[in-house]
């Protein structure tokens, strides 16, 4: 596993997407390319892409970033968070040529009774990716396995248990204590 | 009234990872257009896709790009087009929605493939296909309409199976569920929902392997169905 980010290197990577936004810097875009673009080739190629398909896909990710950097909310979500959706979109597009049923989080379409904490009561975003990522790396090796396989081997629970040879029952279970572990790391409340 | 039935961490893990079928995945996304909580669950299980993304070593090997890609990509930049929100599509023309339809299943509505005019289903149950994978047959996501007091009919399924109520309400071994809930049931469980009294119970099905129906109307089922 690599080293730790630095806070300092976020916070870079969250300005250039701004400066992206409001003066379609091609400088800060290059410093976002030379960051993410391995990154993504790197996720793809572990979900089974073909290296010229990899290579094609970070590069349509990354035109993606440039052309939508203007909907990015820091407020909602680290940078990192971002360009992973779009990634993750897209792979589903390409692979499986299907959509991926995607709700906008605020849409609006229907007004919804709200009582949770409002998000500068929970944790800041900033703080956000630094949490997770201790998170996971205190997970038990046979939590983290599970969540690793959703996010690197295009493998839902079933197929994981399957995989696994467990009963589903177990895989849902460790999803389950992972995700526990990881909201209480952000300061959710379970209900 | 509010959402008490969820769907599991593991499903939306697995839909936040992007590894949930499509099917399910509808059922997910009309269930956050009702539900922050879950909302709020989607957002720190991106946020964990986030962190695993950075983990990743960039230096290795296989993720290198192309020498030239970057100067290609700046290249490029201004010619490419702006993103542009597109319109909700419109559902088919002549189908009658007499509900609420949250904005993904709209999208899903005008889905080539997707059934234009619910059908018959059984006694007092409709049917309105919205997704069927491309290589295997049998859907695995479709609009039911079962009437007042009526049961779904018997079905089996090899894998997962999520039903998400859009209107109305059904009872089934687990509880009472209404709008925005979601009944998830693993392989090998029956489970037999019975409508509401009073008025239609819509919901939308969906499987991660397509719906077997058994019982004394398999055959039309089966038929209804294209296997």
């Amino acid at each position: 596993m690599v080293g730790v980010m630095v806070e300092d290197e976020r916070a870079a990577l969250a300005g250039h997407l701004r400066a992206v936004a409001e003066r379609r810097d091609k400088a800060a875009f290059a410093a976002l390319f030379a960051f993410y673009a391995p990154r993504v080739k790197g996720y793809l190629i572990r979900q089974g892409c073909q290296p010229a398909q990899a290579e094609d896909l970070a590069q349509e990710v990354m035109a993606a970033v440039w052309r939508k950097a203007g909907l990015y909310d820091p407020a909602k979500a680290e940078a990192s968070t971002w360009v992973f959706t779009i990634a993750r979109n897209l792979r589903i597009d390409a692979i499986r040529r299907e959509r991926y049923p995607q709700v906008e989080l605020d849409d609006g379409a229907r007004e919804l009774p709200d009582d949770r904490p409002a998000a500068d009561d929970v944790v800041s975003t900033g703080q956000r990716a630094r949490l997770v990522q201790r998170a996971i790396a205190t997970l038990p090796p046979d939590q983290a396995e599970v969540i690793r396989q959703s996010f690197f081997q295009d493998k839902a629970h079933t197929a994981i248990a399957e995989d696994l040879g467990l009963p589903l029952g177990t895989v849902k279970s460790r999803m389950r204590l992972a995700m526990i572990k990881i909201r209480a790391a952000l300061g959710e409340q379970e209900p | 009234m509010s959402v008490t039935h969820h769907p599991s961490d593991a499903v939306l893990v697995a839909y936040g990872a992007g590894s949930l079928g499509e099917g399910l995945a509808l059922v997910v996304a009309g269930h956050l257009a009702f539900c922050p909580r879950c909302r709020d669950r989607i957002a720190s299980i991106e946020a964990v896709g986030g962190a695993l993304l950075e983990e990743i070593e960039p230096q290795a090997p296989e993720a290198a790009m192309d020498p030239g890609a970057l100067d290609a990509m700046l290249a490029r930049l201004d010619t490419l087009p702006a993103d542009v929100p597109l319109p909700p599509p419109a559902a088919p023309v002549g189908l009658k929605l007499d509900f609420d339809v949250p904005p993904a299943l709209r999208a899903s509505l005008a889905t080539p493939g997707a059934d234009t005019a619910w059908r018959m289903a059984g006694p007092g149950v409709r049917q309105l296909v919205l997704h069927r994978p491309r290589h295997v047959g049998g859907p695995t996501a479709m609009l039911m309409r079962i009437a007042p007091g009526r049961k779904m009919p018997v079905h089996g399924h090899r894998g997962v199976e999520m039903t998400l109520v859009l209107d109305g309400g059904f009872s089934d071994e687990i509880g009472h569920f209404v709008a925005g809930d979601v009944a998830e049931v693993d392989p090998d469980t029956d489970h037999t929902p019975v409508a509401d009294r009073g008025r239609d119970c819509i919901c939308l099905v969906a499987v991660d392997a397509p719906i077997e129906f058994r019982g004394p109307i398999l055959g039309p089922l089966q038929r209804l169905f294209g296997r």
